[in-house]
């Protein structure tokens, strides 16, 4: 049996996702191979090749990879994906984007967001925003998965795979990149932060996110929000936490004027300790929260910022 | 310019789901049954076209058992044209239902299939892209804005780290983000007229697709649940309680 994980990166630098996925591949068992697909992306590959559990790193680098368009990737993915028993992505936007084409090319079903592995061909996900928790197996030849990074432990690092290029180029003449706008933020990226602190509608508007920064920075964490706050246009969508934004676990939480809807529980329950900031003392927010603080929020975090 | 929109029938969003007591799968008896907020999003922007004369036509398509014509009704009250349901009883998994939706996009031949992203049940996201591959059409995924020029669309992806804008020639696939736009009402005078509207009923079997899954449930559990903790009084004891139990700062 043989695993292929396809690397998550931003041609810049490996996500440390991927180690987590090869945790994930790990417990399915076999060979585990990395495809490294991107452009300019020499050093991902040696990045992947010191994943321990990793045999081969391949290396497809070509430009028609270097903003990960589904057209490609899926026809690359497919061709050198065919022999495998498994084929592993994250359940990032880049994962969820070409996955689904893979699977449907290959005429198999996907198994979407997987947080555990029973058996090679068990699993488990997450289903109703993570209200039920569903054990699936599949009897496809190849499974076709995402996982859910942030529901393994990262492997380590002390391995020096082989890395071999492919030389498959991929184009698709029906699309193509225009630009993109990437948020640039100096602080931990938010799905790998030990410590995450997160505003909601509570916050009223985008430069009150300025009190949550004062604590971000001295705890080194990540800034979230609830959708409401990113609706609203206090804060840009890649900051959304929940059932169709990130998908969080950090050793902390603290939510700030957040009421705690499921569609944000969803993507924050899992975190080891939760924090409530939030002046409604009946926000359903408290009832997933280990410390709750019933208060104004503009009065709190100035003093929180002081404290810590 | 012809727009077809597949809708999903799922739990409204606003009912707390449970796990039934054998574990066989969430209990949906007497549930409250609505349009996927996401596919209800697909079927805005598609009526938003149209109004905007970029768009002739609006279909939108349901595939399940009857009920399911209650969200095509509700779809057509919205705007849209006309309703077809694709008649089965079966529980299909995303690949089923992108094949029997292939087959629709090879008699109906739209310029345009928006999706939405995911459903708010199986929480899959893979139908719009399973279509895309299946036509070869190219895919535009968790769109949060569309601008059609042409043969053309251009889409802006709400992507991890931001903001990605890809072209795409038509036909293509879209499938829909919270943020692309936000579903009107139906009004009274529209939701009857959308009774007149006409809505066909297809039989699944008239499609030859293999419809049986390789996928099988064999549990469905209730989450672990979180220990309900303690309010705190203040900062001061809420910062000894991260420092000093939860050791967390
Ligand atoms: C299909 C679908 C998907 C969704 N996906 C997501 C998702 O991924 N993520 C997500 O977050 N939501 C998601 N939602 C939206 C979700 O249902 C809620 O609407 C949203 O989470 C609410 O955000 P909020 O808690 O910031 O706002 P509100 O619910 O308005 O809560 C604001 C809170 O702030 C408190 N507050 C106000 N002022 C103060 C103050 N001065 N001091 C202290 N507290 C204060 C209030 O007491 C209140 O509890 C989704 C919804 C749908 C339908």
């Amino acid at each position: 049996m043989t695993v292929l994980v396809y690397a998550e990166h931003d041609n810049n630098a490996l996500k440390g996702d991927t180690a987590k996925l090869i945790s994930a591949a790990t417990q399915m068992g076999g060979d585990i191979h990395v495809l490294v697909a991107g452009s300019d992306c020499a050093g991902i590959a040696e990045a992947a090749a010191k994943i321990d559990g990793v045999a081969k790193v391949v290396v497809a680098d070509n430009e028609a990879y270097g903003h990960q368009l589904a057209e490609n990737i899926a026809e690359l993915v497919v061709e050198l994906g065919k022999d495998y028993d498994h084929i592993v992505a994250s359940a990032s936007t880049t994962g969820k984007n070409f996955m689904p084409r893979v699977a449907a090319l290959l005429d198999v079903a996907q198994i979407s967001d997987i947080i555990g592995v029973e058996s090679p061909d068990t699993f488990v996900r997450p289903i109703y925003a993570g209200n039920a928790i569903a054990t699936v197996q599949s009897e496809d030849t190849i499974k076709v998965i995402t996982v859910r990074a942030a529901s393994f432990d990262a492997v380590g690092q002390d391995n020096s795979a082989p890395v071999e290029a492919s030389d498959a180029v991929k184009t698709s003449e029906k699309s193509s990149f225009v630009d993109e706008q990437l948020t640039e933020s100096e602080r931990p990226e938010l799905s790998a932060a030990d410590i995450v602190i997160s505003g909601g509608r509570g916050m009223q508007n985008g430069e009150n996110f300025s009190l949550l920064e004062g604590i971000a920075d001295k705890l080194a964490a990540a800034i979230g929000a609830s959708r409401a706050a990113v609706d609203a246009g206090f804060v840009p969508n890649d900051m959304q936490v929940g059932q169709t934004g990130k998908i969080v676990a950090p050793q902390l939480y603290i939510a700030v004027g957040i009421s705690g809807a499921i569609q944000h529980l969803a993507g924050m329950k899992d975190s080891k300790v939760i924090v409530a900031i939030n002046k409604d003392e009946e926000a359903p927010i408290f009832q997933v929260a280990d410390y709750g603080l019933v208060g104004d929020l503009f009065d709190i975090l100035p003093e929180l910022e002081k404290s810590i | 310019m012809k727009i077809l929109v597949p809708v999903k029938r799922a739990i409204d969003y606003n009912v707390k789901v449970r796990v039934k007591a054998d574990y066989s799968g969430v209990d949906l008896a007497n549930a409250k049954m609505a349009i996927n907020p996401f596919c209800e999003i697909a079927v805005e922007e598609a009526v938003k076209l149209k109004e905007q004369g970029v768009a002739t036509e609006v279909v939108v398509v349901s595939i399940g058992d009857k009920s399911c014509q209650e969200q095509i009704r509700t779809a057509l009250a919205l705007g849209a044209d006309r309703g077809i349901q694709i008649d089965t009883d079966e529980k299909l998994d995303s690949l089923q239902i992108a094949k029997l939706l292939s087959k629709l996009v090879e008699k109906e031949s739209p310029d345009l299939v928006i999706l939405g992203k995911q459903s708010i049940d199986s929480d899959n996201n893979q139908t719009g892209q399973m279509l895309a591959a299946l036509t070869g059409m190219p895919q535009g995924t968790f769109a949060s804005k569309v601008d059609i020029d042409d043969n053309k669309v251009k889409v802006t992806r709400e992507i991890d780290g931001g903001l990605q804008t890809v072209q795409l020639d038509l036909p293509a696939v879209i499938t829909t983000d919270l943020r692309l736009n936000e579903p009107r009402y139906a009004s009274l005078p529209n939701i009857m007229k959308a009774k007149r509207k006409p809505l066909d009923v297809m039989p699944a079997a008239d499609f030859g697709v293999d419809l049986s899954s390789k996928v099988k449930v064999l549990k469905v559990n209730p989450p672990a649940q979180r220990e309900g903790g303690v309010k705190v009084d203040s900062v001061a004891e809420l910062v000894d309680k991260l420092k000093n139990e939860a050791k967390v700062i």
